[in-house]
């Protein structure tokens, strides 16, 4: 029931926004991530943003794995 | 999809899969405290993947799963009252109270509604000012702030026909009773990633320090449960014990401070009943006295009668880690999604219904 999913913020209106959600638009709400910009990506939970998503520490943590993994980083 | 697929890759799987054989020597017990995480680790077989040195067991993180009936049969009550519209997750729908399912009293003519988020149920209530709507308050940390968002907005709109029934569980203090309790012994816990994005790494530290437990916090994507895995397995093979993130682009060790502010704001900590488990000392949020307006329990004259539990169903010692689904006798037989007798059938997250589908023990 904590299932959240990434969506990227296409336009904010007040503490509302539409979002992009695998090639689907929907309007979440900010209340909780009023940091979030447009461009931004934020995991959803129940309509609501609840993190921003840290995309440096996204390419860190591929990169540690592909480390481990004995790929090279222009593979991933 | 962007910060999905990238972290389903079987070749990333397969080295870090490697590093944990490699690395693994001393026999480990760990719980995936989150049915979120229950369902990755069935969805792409992790259990099977992982040296024999480690064993899975699988906790109480189903917010479904573990309300108790007592407070299930108030829904019920509330739903068959007059001009009263029931708003809920899904999962709830199904879920047998006492005596009936919400999805029972639906049929029999109570307005019982599934939504997606407390906005679809504010919106439904300022379409509707005749008629009460209550929002059925069911979810850990990740969605309490959520709700307790929805009550400051309907505070701020001037909204007086929204209602909460709070049923909010917290992690840290049930995660504590069974540790307590001592019926499972656990040598590192996945701690749940949704939940720390809201209240971040540090309410974890007790279990590292006073219980001698490494805890990782994960997310749902088969390599990061797989890298979680492989930090505790490092941390038991240095005799460490710390809280780690193994999540860095969706949790901070703070968490998120606007929906922790939203929660206290609206919520403060009670008792709570978990099922299987009994009362737990501050595992629950009821209303603040400011927003009691908004709490269903006060505004509406609920009488749910004698509470009984389900027959030989043995979810509660499921949800404690002490028995696998494979231990029970309806299992499979009189127990099945289709037809559930315990919640861990009926959620998707609940863990008879992650065994049920992914077929774990029907191999033999």
């Amino acid at each position: 029931m904590c299932l959240a999913i990434p969506a990227l913020i296409k336009f904010i209106e007040d503490k509302e926004a539409d979002a992009e959600i695998g090639g689907i638009s929907r309007r979440i709400s900010l209340w909780l991530t009023p940091e979030a910009k447009v461009g931004d990506y934020v995991l959803v939970h129940t309509g609501y943003a609840i993190s921003t998503l840290d995309q440096e520490e996204a390419e860190e943590t591929l990169n540690f794995l592909r480390e481990i993994a004995g790929m090279d980083e222009e593979e991933g | 999809m962007k910060f999905i697929t990238e972290f389903r890759r079987s070749e990333l799987a397969e080295g870090i899969i490697s590093q944990i054989h490699r690395k693994s020597k001393t026999p480990a017990r760990f719980m995936e405290f989150c049915g979120g995480h229950t369902v990755t680790i069935f969805r792409y077989g992790i259990r099977q993947v992982l040296p024999k040195t480690i064993d899975m067991v699988s906790g109480p993180g189903c917010p479904v799963c573990v309300t108790a009936n007592a407070d299930l049969d108030k829904a019920i009550a509330l739903a068959q009252i007059p001009d009263v519209i029931i708003t809920t997750f899904g999962d709830m729908l199904k879920v047998p109270g006492s005596h009936f399912s919400l999805q029972e009293v639906k049929a029999d003519g109570a307005d019982v509604r599934m939504v997606y988020s407390t906005m679809d149920a504010l919106n439904l209530a300022e379409r509707n000012p005749a008629k009460s709507v209550v929002f059925l308050g069911i979810g850990f940390e990740t969605t309490a702030p959520t709700i307790a968002a929805s009550i400051l907005q309907a505070e701020e709109e001037g909204i007086r026909n929204y209602y909460v029934l709070s049923m909010h569980k917290l992690c840290p203090p049930v995660i504590r009773a069974i540790l307590d309790s001592g019926e499972v012994k656990l040598h590192g816990l996945i701690c749940p990633g949704h939940v720390s994005a809201i209240i971040g790494s540090h309410p974890w530290e007790f279990i590292a320090r006073d219980y001698g437990i490494p805890c990782v916090v994960a997310g749902f994507e088969p390599t990061d449960v797989l890298q979680c895995v492989d930090m505790l397995v490092a941390q038991i093979e240095n005799g460490e014990s710390n809280v780690e993130i193994a999540y860095r682009r969706g949790v901070r060790p703070e968490g998120n401070q606007q929906a922790l502010k939203c929660m206290e704001q609206v919520f403060e900590p009670c008792p709570a009943q978990w099922r299987g488990m009994g009362e737990v000392p501050d595992s629950g949020l009821k209303l603040r006295k400011e927003y009691q307006h908004f709490d269903a329990e006060l505004a509406f004259d609920i009488d749910p009668g004698p509470t009984h539990e389900p027959r030989g169903c043995i979810c509660g010692d499921i949800l404690r880690g002490v028995k696998t689904p494979l231990d029970c006798t309806l299992f499979g037989k009189a127990c099945t999604p289709e037809y559930p007798i315990g919640p861990c059938m009926v959620s998707s997250e609940g863990t008879c219904s992650a065994y049920y589908l992914y077929g774990e023990g029907f191999e033999g």
